[in-house]
């Protein structure tokens, strides 16, 4: 590791220096390509924050692909149904990696004002890992830009090598989460249990 | 709009069907006519085509779960040999009805709302589609099938369309029990403590 | 794609009847429900002969959030919220549907100025909802870009109104049972009037760029025409059914709320085509614009409640009531059944995005897949609205 102070002192003499890791990750963390994914009322204002505006790409991240096998982030935008939800899973597996997930919304969190719906999934966490949350119904478009930022700071820290590296630089980790399939009365599995778990409950004494 | 009154009389004069009318005790006293089941696409085919009636647009169907109710009458019985007035409970049948909204463009008329109901909730749940009639219907029908469990005669394509195909219930009537995935809060009381309790295994519930 | 009553339709390779192989098996395509121009979760299934459609059968229910379900557990005005999020992009005109049925069932007034109010906000947001729809039928024919850019500028000036009102951007939660919410703050109403001034130079700059253009009329005459008696069966509503010439606005039909006050026109199309279904917006746009105008001239001081409607409590009597007005999408209907509780025995929505899709097959067959995107971009379909 370079010591900042050489590193400030080289750059005044026009010497730059930097580390594979932080030019590596300062170059996929300014160009995140979500996936062009809406589900409900939250993808009107994921459309707004990339309009005029509000302009996502002000960030690196206009590049909306319809497809998944050229997306690097996908934004829930929305409340996920039960019905919808092998769906989202079908479509984060698709993803190359390395892949992120914004849940954006109060529904995509936990299901939010629809969470008593016997056809809503009670937050999209019970099957993918999720990176950022953003609350709000709708978030307003500044809240998703400032969750991409949020999304870019922790790309730029995740180290290349050690326990702590990305998924994509780790063989032994895969990527793919299992798709739930349609049950009679609710999904099965209706929740990965590797990947959430309810809270604890805690009496008030 | 003539009465309903009217219109239930000239209705049964002109088709011989019988018809029930269904008070409406609202502000808007909107009344309602029951027809039978049997009937109704007739009568469908004479609102629609009549010019004097011209119902051409149907513009809204939904269905409504009236379950098993109990009500308590006073009944005269003999009791020891003294006619008393006991209270007595007897149990209402309950059945699914479909309402349709018909409005006449032609005429700007309306609304006529017509309901048809089923025998019973469970076993006969068969009413006539009138998909055939107005074409607005369908998609409509196929979500009170879906929702409702109604079954709807001479429907084209009666299908879920709402849920999957392999879901069983039907979730907008009242006695549905929907899927234990409630997450509760992590500090509840009372009532939400209990059925929270009852929710997660006994391990999980770290209370 | 099988089910009861499907039409025979051979998957396997056609022959001449002199036994020859014709070339051509029919292909099923599933469009949806991720797909870039399925505006939201929708899902079609359609079966393709080439590039023509066969068939094509739409599925729903990927965005069922249960709306229905949860408002008949919770409270009258609990509802409210929820029809926000019934069509996203028309918030306002959702809750005058159920705040006006609400009404009929309970028989309260609305005082002059809340009715005001009331057409104010709803045309505004007929405005910038037929502007996003102009944007997203021209993005859906490929106009990647543009025109939307320019309508959801307009959008925003619209949304910042909304959000100066009632605090929110699109989830405005502004309408009460006999009245609004609150009042229009100071500076509010001279607001409204630079943007309904402005908005006419946006107008006429996005026809200058597109109403001519020979593109858009390439891909848009004659593509997905209905007839009237077609659309009347059908149960089209809005803008569709007025293309297809039939004069039926519920603003002049109903009268409801104080609209036989202010004077417009119903534009009326002949075809029933894309085209005409983009035209009728365009041109709604012009009125929406008049009546704005007016209303802004007339709007009277006063009260913005009706003091006899009770928030809490709200019990309406045993009973049903059934209300609708035009909502940019079409009929926009509530029925509402009280049994005396203080929530909805049954709470039911006539959503006007999910019945305009009836006729969605009809209108594309025999046309080619790159038309069914377009067809369904002018039927203008919100999912929260389809699906509910």
């Amino acid at each position: 590791m370079i010591d900042e102070g050489l590193k400030n002192e080289l750059a005044k003499q026009g010497v730059f220096v930097t580390s594979v890791q932080e030019l590596y990750n300062w170059g996929r963390s300014n160009s995140v390509w979500p996936l062009s994914f809406g589900l409900a009322c939250c993808a009107i204002e994921m459309m707004a924050a990339s309009m005029a505006r509000f302009d996502i790409s002000r960030f690196g991240s206009e590049v909306f692909r319809p497809s998944p096998r050229q997306a690097d982030l996908m934004i829930v935008a929305g409340t996920v149904t039960k019905k919808m939800a092998p769906q989202v899973v079908r479509l984060y597996n698709q993803m190359p990696e390395p892949k992120y997930v914004i849940a954006m919304g109060a529904c995509a969190i936990s299901g939010g004002p629809f969470k008593q719906g016997y056809n809503v999934l009670k937050g999209i966490d019970r099957f993918l890992p999720v990176d950022i949350h953003i609350p709000g119904c709708p978030p307003r478009p500044e809240a998703l830009l400032h969750a991409l930022i949020t999304l870019q700071e922790k790309i730029a820290g995740q180290p290349l090598t050690g326990p702590e590296r990305p998924r994509h630089l780790n063989a032994a980790v895969s990527g793919e989460y299992p798709v739930p399939e349609f049950g009679p009365h609710d999904l099965q599995p209706p929740r990965n249990d590797g990947l959430w778990k309810p809270l604890p409950l805690v009496r008030p004494t | 709009m003539k009465s309903l009154e009217t219109l239930q009389a000239e209705l049964t004069a002109a088709l011989a069907c019988s018809l029930e009318l269904v008070p409406n005790p609202a502000v808007p006293a909107q009344s309602s006519l029951r027809i039978r089941s049997d009937q109704a696409l007739a009568l469908a085919h004479f609102l629609r085509d009549t010019p004097d009636w011209q119902f051409d647009f149907c513009s809204n169907v939904t269905g409504i779960d009236w379950p098993d109710r109990t009500e308590k009458i006073k009944v005269k019985r003999l009791v020891d040999g003294v006619e008393k007035e006991v209270e007595e409970t007897r149990t209402v049948p309950g059945f699914l009805e479909v309402v349709y909204h018909l409005y006449s463009i032609a005429r700007q008329d309306g609304p006529l709302i017509l309901r048809q109901r089923t025998a019973n909730r469970d076993t006969d749940t068969t009413v006539t589609s009138l998909t055939p009639v107005w074409r607005s219907c369908e998609f409509q029908e196929r979500e009170v099938f879906d929702l409702f469990g109604v079954r709807f005669d001479g429907h084209p394509d009666l299908r879920r369309i709402l849920m999957w195909d392999g879901f069983v219930d039907f979730p907008m009537r009242k006695d549905y029990v929907e899927p234990d995935d409630y997450e509760y809060e992590p500090t509840p009381h009372d009532e939400v403590l209990e059925r929270a309790q009852r929710h997660y295994p006994a391990g999980e519930a770290a209370a | 794609m099988s089910y009861p009553g499907a039409p025979a339709i051979s998957f396997q390779p056609r022959y001449a009847p002199d036994g020859t192989e014709q070339d051509g098996e029919l292909l099923e395509v599933s469009l949806g429900p991720q797909h870039p121009s399925t505006h939201g979760v929708f899902r079609m299934d359609a079966t393709l002969d080439g590039e023509k459609v066969v068939r094509l059968k739409p599925v729903f229910g990927y965005l069922h959030r249960n709306h229905e379900k949860i408002a008949e557990g919770a409270s009258y005005l609990a509802a409210m919220p929820y029809t926000d999020r019934l069509d996203y992009f028309c918030s306002l005109t959702s809750n005058w549907a159920y705040a006006l049925t609400v009404e009929k069932l309970a028989g309260l007034a609305v005082p002059e100025r809340a009715e005001y109010l009331r057409v104010i906000t709803a045309e505004l947001t007929r405005i910038q909802n037929h502007a996003c729809v102009c944007g997203f039928l021209l993005q859906d024919m490929g106009a990647l870009g543009t025109p939307l850019m320019y309508a959801f500028r307009e959008r925003e000036r619209v949304l910042d109104l909304f959000e100066s009102l009632t605090g929110a951007r699109m989830m405005c939660n502004y309408l009460r049972f006999g009245g609004c919410r609150c009042d229009a703050p100071a500076g509010w109403l001279d607001a409204v009037r630079g943007v309904v001034a402005e908005f006419p130079r946006f107008l006429d700059e996005f026809e200058a760029l597109l109403s001519n253009n020979e593109i858009l009329l390439a891909r848009t005459q004659g593509i997905g025409a209905v007839s009237a008696a077609q659309a009347i069966n059908g149960g089209l509503t809005g803008p569709l059914l007025r293309a297809a010439g039939i004069n039926y606005d519920l603003r002049k039909v109903d009268r409801y709320g104080i609209y036989d006050r202010f004077e417009f026109r119903i534009p009326l199309g002949e075809h029933g085509d894309v085209f005409d279904r983009y035209m009728i917006r365009v041109l709604e746009i012009r009125e929406s614009l008049k009546i704005l105008e007016q209303a802004l001239k007339t709007i009277p001081d006063g009260p913005i409640i009706d003091p006899k409607a009770k928030l809490r409590g709200f019990r309406p009597k045993a009973g049903e009531a059934y209300g609708r007005l035009e909502s940019p999408k079409g009929e926009l209907g509530f029925y509402l059944i009280s049994d005396g509780g203080p929530n909805p025995y049954r709470y039911r929505i006539r959503p006007p995005s999910f019945i305009n899709l009836t006729l969605l097959e009809d209108m594309c067959l025999g046309r080619p897949l790159a038309d069914v995107v377009v067809i369904l971009g002018s039927i203008d379909i919100v999912m929260g609205e389809v699906d509910r």
